[in-house]
């Protein structure tokens, strides 16, 4: 519950240098952030400002605009039932209500043991496996009440390790090789952006 | 000369509401709308900041050629055949619709709220808006106001999420600590936890904010805008004499605000000058005069308080056994009657407005002068060399602020420690204390230095050389006392070399008390008399209005306070000055106040120097006199009474007449306004100026009136935001064409063409301010030939004495809030000094084995003083720097002020 670990430090250092300014890595060091912490803690988010330049107010300003990221604690598990148009159609409402009974938990409330936050969202583009539902943002397609529980169950009982705890998101720690990388040159540095370079280019080719 | 026709020939037409209206190129549709007499309502525009479209409120109909659409008339430029209509139907309908969209969750409280009464949310609801609203559901609810600074509150509820505030923090004063927080109908205004808008301008944002969601803490439910009576004056709270409005209720002064013009503060104020007013109307203000009795002052009778005066000026052993030290309290007026009551009744020249913490008064007044407009030209390159300007003269940090980030202008900073600018500096060089002058001839020299200068790697001089050497606009510099823990001598080497380099130097002089320029103007400086001329020079045109003019040239403060501790002083008048506080040296000054026979203060609130004095004169202060004042680009401003003085306090000219009459003389005046009116005739600079000039021209008067002003070199195309005098005039006449075409107008326009012909005549090159009035400029030439006026004496390269192994170098710097009496005065800002520690450069603390937080003992010759370390890359190696005037730490008691430098050792205390 706080600062950036060192070896996050670290890796933070890496993944600001992927960006032509430092303000642009915030997003991904939130998400490293969320993923040390489970949420975003004050003490992080004013790390994260030092090593962008920027300070509290914006990174709070940043990250409190997305849903994703948490500013209080969720539980390990963090079940988004959809219950737009589609699903509710084909029963998402009741998997929610379900979900209320089965957890004893309403829409936005974390079990006393911390294991699990239910939400209602809305459409998760899924629509072809309505209903559907996400835990940590990974789909479960059509599914009824038993296998609700069923699922519900084996997290509980730790046998699902294809689902890390909330916050765990593989690609900020995707290793992006430096010849892959776009460089740390700001724009106006550059006298002709590569993209329009190659496009001019397969111009004159053509 | 640029063409009248200049601004008419790329303009733009368009037509607004069927009228055609000539547009600047590239000028938002509702700046154009509003010069031609249409306003369209607005909550987020404003004109000093970009517009970002948040509101809605300006949308009107637009047609470019497509049929006409809506479109928020702060986000488009004017294009030609643009077809606007602000009152159609559907353009009422919109604004009306955006009202009540913005009513929904506005909580309606205007009963309680300090805006009630001037908030644009319910004037244009009341305009444009619709009676009633349909939303019957429950409104979003917040907490009240929560403080998001000690001087700031928000109360949520009311916001309107213009981004007006959170844009100002950014864009304008550089200080994020507000955003937009959330999203959607969650979305608000706030601070990170624990980290309050603790900005220098925060209280910018009360005043712009178009709802009565930020309140200032200094005026919640003090007044309402009806109760309140309103004056126009100049900021005295530093020498940038920012443009103020002063609300007053039941003879109180209840606020001020900032009032927008051109060449100084853009309608922005620092929060020192804004919530000052405090400090008025302070529980401590000396309401009557006071006399020793023995341990005590007490009070008395102003008759036996003047009569004790007069007795101990009489009783003086020779003129020059009187010293009088202060000024930059006074008004010009008020300045001007001592100078004539010290200089030309009492016969001394032992007078100093400076109090050994500025620069000689010759460089000051005998460098040719910029001003703010032409420090901030576009592409121009500023030098730096003097104090941190953010602390000491924070709205000149905002007016360089934006001209670095908006108009490309180069700023390369020397000073002796990193400061508010650094930042956007395109280079910034600390020198080792007390060798600026040698840091400054390496950057002007033809060719790169070869090793270290002044502590600095030959890299870093030379890259900044080159910057330098290859600047094409105008060079201009701000310069100042950088650390009152070196002599001047250093800067004003640094400034010859500069001008030396390059003859077309300005300069902007940096010193800091509200009006220490005027006193200066008014001779307030030893060798000096009122209008910038010298003594002998200026001998003739005081001989017929003064009784007398000093033989000789007399000391300044220093030199003041050494003759006093040695016991040559008889009496020492202290005009609203605090020496044990002010002057560098403390020792001195206190030996000083010991060794004065008599002491006589003219003060508006007690201080350390005053308790000392065995007569206190109580003076009438800010908002209870009228007068003009001269900030530090020489711009005379009006100050205006807006209250009655404490008890039976007098304006400072008023005790200087009356200490006159017991002498025996007659300082001839009456009232402010004759005082004026006779500098107007006297002195030299300032001939031709009275009254109606200075009331004639909102702007202000830059002084020395009709002289060659220091300028941009070709008259020709002025940049956009620097239009000349002509350029003004010109506009007037095309707004003039564009209205329904008065003679009135005509006569206004052709007058202003007219003046603007005679300025550029006279100067050779175009001022907006000069020229501001129509009758700003006296057209007649000056009736008598003007006496030479100061001229700037070279400084001589000085040199520190070398550096051995083991001593640091002091750097004392200010911090905007301090001890200083008027900030102690003000309640809220009292609790704002930050306090000081000894800041030392990491290396340098490894090196010595000393830790943050850790208490040393800093020793120089004089004394040794115990205060706790941080840590401070900003700070040089072999320098430590630690900030004047702080709660628990005397800063003098270390400093010397004989030596060109100030040396210390470190010890570890245990
Ligand atoms: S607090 Fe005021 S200035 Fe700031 S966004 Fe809200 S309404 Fe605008
Ligand atoms: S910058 Fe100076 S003149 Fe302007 S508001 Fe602040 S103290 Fe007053
Ligand atoms: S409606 Fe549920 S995924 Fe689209
Ligand atoms: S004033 Fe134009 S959108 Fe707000």
């Amino acid at each position: 519950m706080a600062r950036l670990s060192p070896d996050n430090v670290t890796l933070a250092l890496e993944i600001i240098g992927r960006y032509p300014r430092p303000k642009s890595a915030l997003i991904p060091l939130l998400h490293l952030a969320q993923e040390q912490d489970g949420h975003l803690t004050d003490d992080a988010m004013a790390h994260i400002a030092e090593l962008v330049g920027v300070t509290p107010a914006e990174v709070l300003g940043t990250a409190s605009f997305y849903e994703m990221f948490k500013m209080e604690p969720v539980g390990r598990y963090v079940v988004n039932i959809c219950t737009n148009i589609a699903c509710q159609l084909l029963g998402g409402e009741e998997l929610l209500e379900h979900a209320e009974h089965r957890l004893g938990v309403r829409p936005g409330q974390t079990t006393p043991d911390g294991l699990f936050t239910v939400e209602d969202v809305e459409c998760i583009a899924a629509c072809t496996e309505a209903p559907c539902l996400q835990v940590n943002y990974r789909y479960f397609h059509r599914i009824t009440h038993d296998e609700f529980d069923q699922l519900v169950d084996d997290l509980a009982a730790g046998r699902r390790d294809d689902i890390p705890p909330h916050g765990t998101l593989a690609r900020v720690r995707q290793h992006i090789p430096p010849e892959r990388r776009a460089g740390c040159v700001l724009p106006e540095d550059t006298a002709t952006p590569v993209w329009i370079a190659s496009a001019s280019t397969e111009e004159a080719e053509a | 000369m640029p063409e009248p026709e200049a601004p008419a020939a790329d303009g733009v037409v368009v037509e607004i509401n069927g009228r055609e209206v000539v547009a600047r190129k590239g000028e938002l549709l509702i700046d154009a709308a509003e010069r031609a007499g249409t306003y369209i309502p607005r909550f987020c525009y404003h004109e000093r900041m970009r517009p970002v479209g948040m509101c809605r409120m300006c949308l009107v109909e637009v047609d470019t050629g497509r049929g006409p659409a809506l479109q928020p008339s702060c986000m488009i430029e004017c294009s030609p055949g643009m077809k606007v209509d602000t009152e159609s139907e559907v353009t009422k309908k919109a604004q009306d619709g955006v009202l009540e969209f913005l009513l929904i969750n506005h909580p309606l409280d205007c009963p309680v709220c300090d805006k009630g009464g001037e908030c644009p949310l319910q004037d244009q609801t009341m305009a444009y808006g619709p009676g009633e609203s349909r939303f019957v559901e429950e409104k979003r609810h917040k907490e009240k106001p929560i403080p998001i600074s000690d001087l700031v509150l928000l109360d949520r509820e009311r916001c309107i999420l213009c981004d007006r505030c959170t844009r100002f923090a950014k864009e304008v004063a550089g200080d994020p600590l507000i955003h937009f927080i959330h999203r959607g109908n969650d979305t608000e205004v706030n601070t990170f936890p624990d980290e309050p808008f603790a900005s220098y301008f925060s209280g910018n944002t009360v005043q712009i904010c178009p709802v009565g969601a930020l309140t200032a803490s200094t005026y919640r439910f003090k007044a309402r805008p009806w109760d309140l009576e309103t004056t126009e004056s100049t900021c005295q709270q530093c020498s940038v004499g920012c443009r103020i409005s002063i609300d007053s209720s039941r003879d109180q002064v209840q606020r001020y605000a900032g009032v927008d013009i051109d060449p100084v503060n853009w309608g922005w104020l620092c929060d020192k000058g804004r919530f000052s007013h405090e400090s008025v109307t302070a529980e401590a203000r000396l309401g009557e005069p006071l006399v020793r009795q023995g341990d005590e002052l007490v009070p008395t009778r102003w008759a036996d308080a003047l009569g004790r005066a007069a007795d101990a000026l009489r009783g003086a052993s020779s003129p020059e056994a009187i010293g009088v030290i202060g000024g930059a309290r006074l008004t010009n007026e008020d300045a001007y009657a001592w100078a004539k009551l010290a200089k030309g009744v009492l016969g001394t020249d032992n007078v100093d407005a400076q109090l050994g913490d500025g620069l000689p008064a010759e460089v000051v007044l005998g460098l040719p002068r910029a001003t703010i407009d032409q420090v901030c030209e576009p592409g121009g390159t500023v030098v730096l060399l003097g104090p941190d300007v953010k602390e000491e003269l924070p709205v000149l940090f905002l007016r360089l602020r934006h001209a670095v980030v908006s108009d490309g202008v180069t700023l390369v900073e020397v000073s002796p420690r990193t400061t508010g600018l650094t930042g956007l500096a395109a280079a910034s060089l600390q020198p080792r204390p007390g060798e600026a002058g040698e840091l400054v001839r390496a950057l002007v020299a033809g060719s790169d230095a070869e090793r270290d200068v002044a502590g600095l790697p030959a890299e870093a001089v030379n890259a900044a050389r080159r910057l330098l050497a290859g600047s094409r606009g105008p060079l201009t510099v701000v310069l100042g006392r950088p650390s009152v823990a070196e002599s001047a001598t250093a800067v004003v080497d640094a400034a010859t070399a500069l001008l030396a380099a390059r003859p077309d130097t300005t300069f902007l002089p940096a010193l800091r008390r509200a009006n220490v320029h005027g006193a200066l103007d008014m001779g307030l400086a030893p060798g000096l008399l009122p209008g910038r001329v010298g003594l002998d020079e200026g001998r003739d045109c005081f001989a017929g209005s003064w009784p007398s003019v000093p033989a000789s040239r007399g000391l300044d403060t220093e030199g003041i306070l050494r003759a006093a501790a040695d016991g040559h002083i008889d009496v020492l008048v202290l005009l609203g000055a605090d020496p044990l506080a002010d002057f560098p040296d403390h020792d001195l000054a206190e030996r000083a106040l010991a060794g004065a026979r008599a002491v006589i203060a003219v003060e508006t609130l007690p201080n350390a120097s005053t308790r000392r004095a065995d007569v206190v004169l109580a003076a009438a202060g800010f908002a209870e006199k009228a007068g003009t004042t001269t900030n530090l680009e020489g711009r005379v401003s009006s100050l205006s009474q807006r209250v009655t003085p404490p008890g039976t306090a007098r304006a400072d000219w008023m005790l200087a007449a009356e200490l006159a009459a017991r002498l025996g003389a007659d300082l001839g005046v009456l009232d402010a306004e004759e005082i004026l009116a006779e500098i107007g005739r006297v002195a030299p600079s300032h001939l031709g100026l009275d009254l109606a000039v200075v009331a004639g021209s909102p702007d202000g008067v830059l002084v020395p009136l009709g002289q060659p002003e220091a300028g941009p070199s070709s008259s020709g195309d002025a940049p956009e935001g620097q239009r000349g005098a002509a350029a003004d005039a010109a506009a007037v006449r095309s707004d003039a064409a564009d209205d329904t075409t008065t003679e009135e107008a005509e006569a206004a326009a052709a007058a202003a063409a007219e003046g603007a012909a005679t300025a550029e005549a006279q100067a050779g090159a175009a001022d907006g301010a000069a020229a501001g009035g129509d009758d700003a400029v006296p057209d007649e030439p000056l009736s008598a030939p003007r006496p030479e006026l100061v001229a700037f004496v070279a400084g001589a390269p000085g040199s520190a004495p070398p550096l051995d192994a083991y001593a640091f170098r002091l750097v004392a710097t200010r911090k905007l809030y301090d001890q200083g009496t008027t900030v102690q005065a003000s309640a809220h800002l009292a609790g704002l000094a930050p306090g000081t520690a000894a800041r030392v450069h990491p290396a340098d603390a490894d090196r010595l084995g000393v830790s943050a937080g850790e208490r040393v003992v800093l020793r120089s010759a004089r004394m040794s003083i115990t205060v706790p370390v941080e840590l401070d890359p900003g700070v040089p190696r072999g320098a430590v720097a630690l900030v004047t005037n702080q709660r628990d730490v005397r800063v003098g008691d270390l400093i010397a002020v004989d030596g060109p430098v100030t040396e210390l050792r470190i010890e570890t205390a245990s």
